[in-house]
């Protein structure tokens, strides 16, 4: 009966007439091409199933599920709070340290999940991506957007927090938008190249919790970057997590201050960005090959 | 190109080979910087000694073309099989044509939406219900999701699975999760469909099923076919036309029935292809050819041949043999293990390893062999295709004729006998 069923299924489509079926030319990979786009616009719906596996898979199996999306930030919260707030006696630019830290942790704890996640990416999918096509760059991107659900928990706790030490948000809080904004695209730029890079390279994996460590320092989280040295400024405003963090913190209490180091770390993740792009066009054709 | 499902035009594939055995994939970056850093050193070397042009030198990588000026067209609505013996570049074809890799150089036209069923199962996620997996393989197969809810019906009655739609697919049988993977392949609605050896899934009735499926899909609707096997029989009920690939280039075309008889006499004057080769054991040959010509079905077949070990002692050695037909199916497989305990051997010595297959019943034909040896570390030796021995046809049972119709490789004795239920109180 069963047999039947499917061939009932089978009758049921009428063959198209020729001239309707879309010609597909296979060439040599080369660098970016308006078909990559047009291919990338026709795949767009699998980048949202992506995104939605990686979140039904993360919370089906966890007792707390999203609940990990509050301690995560409010643990670190209380050790940095213990340690910079209380011990070390940071400035925290007139904010009650642990709010302070907070707000600097929930922008970056979203670029580290999203840099970790979208960079072992390629390598995480080698099976889609040695037996099907689809324009590679779906796959890190995905990851990349994947942690934003955590963010979002995460911003919720911040308003929470605003209000607990009697901060009422101010509408200049959409700024967030923005900055997290340039935060996205700096991790997708990082992971361009890293996913991409580690498929050729596969001790790249192993540095990069390092580096990753490295950046929650490197990054104005814990101190403001009024603390810093005028003289080094400039260098650190060529990290992007500068620019976000501080926007992202100044955005809390009032408008931005779109500083010259905002604009530098813009100008620093275009660049990667686009380099980004350009390597991943390029090696995106035989990363089936390597994988 | 009125009419031309599939256009390849003089495609070829490089890949580069590492050394000992690693792909250039999984090189470490540590090497890439140390030969990046001694570049500089080189050129500056060869710009004073102007020993030609400086080129970059990767000294550790080996070229391998899998493909070579592969040209062919395929019509719409065709059906059109491509075979060769492993390694002849079928499956890296099949990678090129479904875009999964860019070809070396070359071109290849594709017209209509090409759906291969090499990917069965693909992107299948173990924690996901089979509703999820239903929607995610067709995404990832390149269904738009009304596309998707469009079969979805269809899809899980193919399948046979709707009681288990909202189980995680971990806790699917193998059988069931084949059968769901399939259906969605299945109802991607291609244009062209390509398979490469999908048949050796799921149980006989499901089989049936999905050939049933494949032959529909073309002879009902005009689709095209791409149908990659090893199973020839399979391959000449299905195709009208095929292609024989060896080592990377079409060296023969036309009818399938012509293209098989391509096929199986060039593979018996092929001679052996080492998959693995090592210094610490070398294939020398089969020592008894002679005595091997005219072998009668039901006597037993002695093979003997010599392995030369090297600069070291060999401990816990296993040396199998496989028995090949013509067709490449296994007809017997015999591990040294099964009989004795771990075979040692002492370095620089010459042995012969002598299997004797008790009455294998094979049927008449040519045989090859294929012959691999391992320590507890790692494979040291593995041949494969050695033409091995003939079974000449001889009478089974008193009766020649038989034979042709047997679908078996082997011919057991069997006994058969009626008894009449008459008498029994019916």
């Amino acid at each position: 009966m069963g047999h039947d069923r499917a061939r009932v299924a089978l009758s049921v489509r009428a063959s198209a007439p020729a001239a309707e079926l879309r010609e597909t030319v296979i060439e040599p990979s080369g660098g970016v091409t308006s078909r990559d786009l047009t291919d990338f616009w026709q795949y767009r719906e699998l980048l949202w199933f992506l995104i939605w596996r990686d979140i039904k898979v993360r919370y089906k199996q966890t007792v707390l599920g999203a609940v990990w999306a509050l301690i995560q930030p409010l643990a670190t919260t209380v050790v940095f709070s213990l340690s910079f707030g209380r011990m070390v006696n940071m400035s925290s630019d007139g904010l009650p340290y642990p709010l302070f830290a907070l707000a600097g942790l929930v922008p970056w704890n979203y670029f580290a999940a999203a840099v970790n996640a979208g960079s072992s990416a390629l390598i995480g999918n080698q099976q889609l991506i040695s037996k099907v096509y689809f324009p590679r760059i779906i796959i890190p991107l995905a990851a990349v957007l994947t942690p934003l659900v955590d963010f979002a928990i995460g911003l919720a706790l911040l308003v929470a927090a605003l209000f607990w030490f009697g901060i009422v948000p101010s509408p200049h809080m959409l700024w967030i938008a923005i900055f997290m904004l340039l935060a996205v695209a700096t991790a997708a730029a990082v992971s361009l190249w890293v996913s991409a890079l580690s498929v050729q390279y596969r001790d790249i994996r192993y540095a990069l919790p390092f580096i990753i460590q490295f950046g929650l320092f490197a990054s104005p989280v814990a101190y403001p970057t009024s603390a810093i040295a005028p003289g080094w400024r400039g260098v650190f405003a060529l990290n992007p997590l500068t620019g976000v963090i501080e926007g992202f913190r100044s955005a809390l209490v009032g408008a931005p201050t779109v500083t010259s180091t905002v604009w530098l770390s813009g100008v620093a993740v275009v660049v990667l960005f686009v380099g980004g792009l350009v390597y991943f066009f390029r090696v995106q054709g035989t990363l089936a090959d390597q994988i | 190109m009125d009419g031309i499902a599939i256009r390849a035009q003089a495609i070829g594939k490089r890949y580069r080979i590492a050394h000992a055995g690693r792909t250039q994939g999984s090189g470490m970056i540590r090497d890439a910087i140390a030969n990046a850093a001694r570049l500089p050193f080189r050129v500056a070397r060869r710009a004073v000694f102007r020993r030609g042009r400086a080129e970059p030198t990767w000294p550790s990588h080996e070229e391998f073309w899998a493909l070579r000026d592969v040209t062919f067209d395929v019509a719409h609505g065709e059906r059109v099989g491509i075979i060769g013996r492993n390694g002849a570049g079928k499956s890296t074809l099949l990678k090129i044509l479904s875009r999964v890799t860019t070809p070396t150089n070359g071109r290849a036209v594709v017209r209509g939406r090409m759906a291969s069923l090499l990917e069965v199962g693909t992107g299948f996620h173990p924690e996901l219900t089979g509703r999820e997996n239903i929607l995610l393989n067709g995404a990832i197969l390149g269904m738009k999701r009304r596309e998707i809810f469009a079969r979805f019906d269809e899809i899980v009655a193919f399948a046979e699975v709707d009681r288990f739609l909202d189980t995680p697919v971990k806790f699917y049988s193998s059988g069931m999760y084949v059968r769901l993977a399939f259906a969605v392949a299945a109802h991607l609605d291609p244009d062209i469909l390509v398979i490469d050896e999908v048949l050796a899934v799921g149980d006989a009735a499901f089989q049936k099923k999905c050939l049933r499926k494949m032959n529909s899909v073309s002879r009902s609707d005009g689709r095209t076919l791409l149908f990659v096997t090893h199973n020839l029989s399979l391959l000449e009920a299905i195709c009208d036309r095929a292609y024989l690939l060896s080592e990377g280039r079409v060296v023969s075309s036309g009818r399938t029935s012509d293209v098989v008889r391509a096929y199986l006499t060039s593979t018996s004057a092929a001679g052996h292809s080492a998959r693995v080769r090592s210094d610490a054991l070398r294939w020398i040959g089969i020592v008894n050819a002679s005595q091997l010509t005219a072998l009668r079905s039901d006597s037993d077949i002695t093979m003997q041949f010599e392995v030369a070990t090297g600069d070291r002692d060999l401990d816990g050695l296993d040396i199998d043999v496989a028995v090949h037909n013509a067709k490449d199916e296994i007809v017997v497989h015999a591990m040294s293990r099964v009989v004795g305990p771990p075979l040692k051997l002492t370095r620089h010595t010459h042995t012969v390893v002598s299997y004797t297959i008790k009455s294998p019943k094979l049927l008449p034909g040519e045989y090859y062999v294929s012959v691999y040896a391992a320590d507890h570390e790692r494979t040291l030796l593995w041949v494969e295709g050695v033409p091995a021995f003939t079974v000449t046809a001889e009478s089974y049972f008193g009766v020649l004729e038989v034979i042709s119709g047997i679908k078996s490789p082997i011919v057991p004795e069997f006994e058969m006998s009626l008894t009449d239920l008459a008498g029994a109180g019916r």
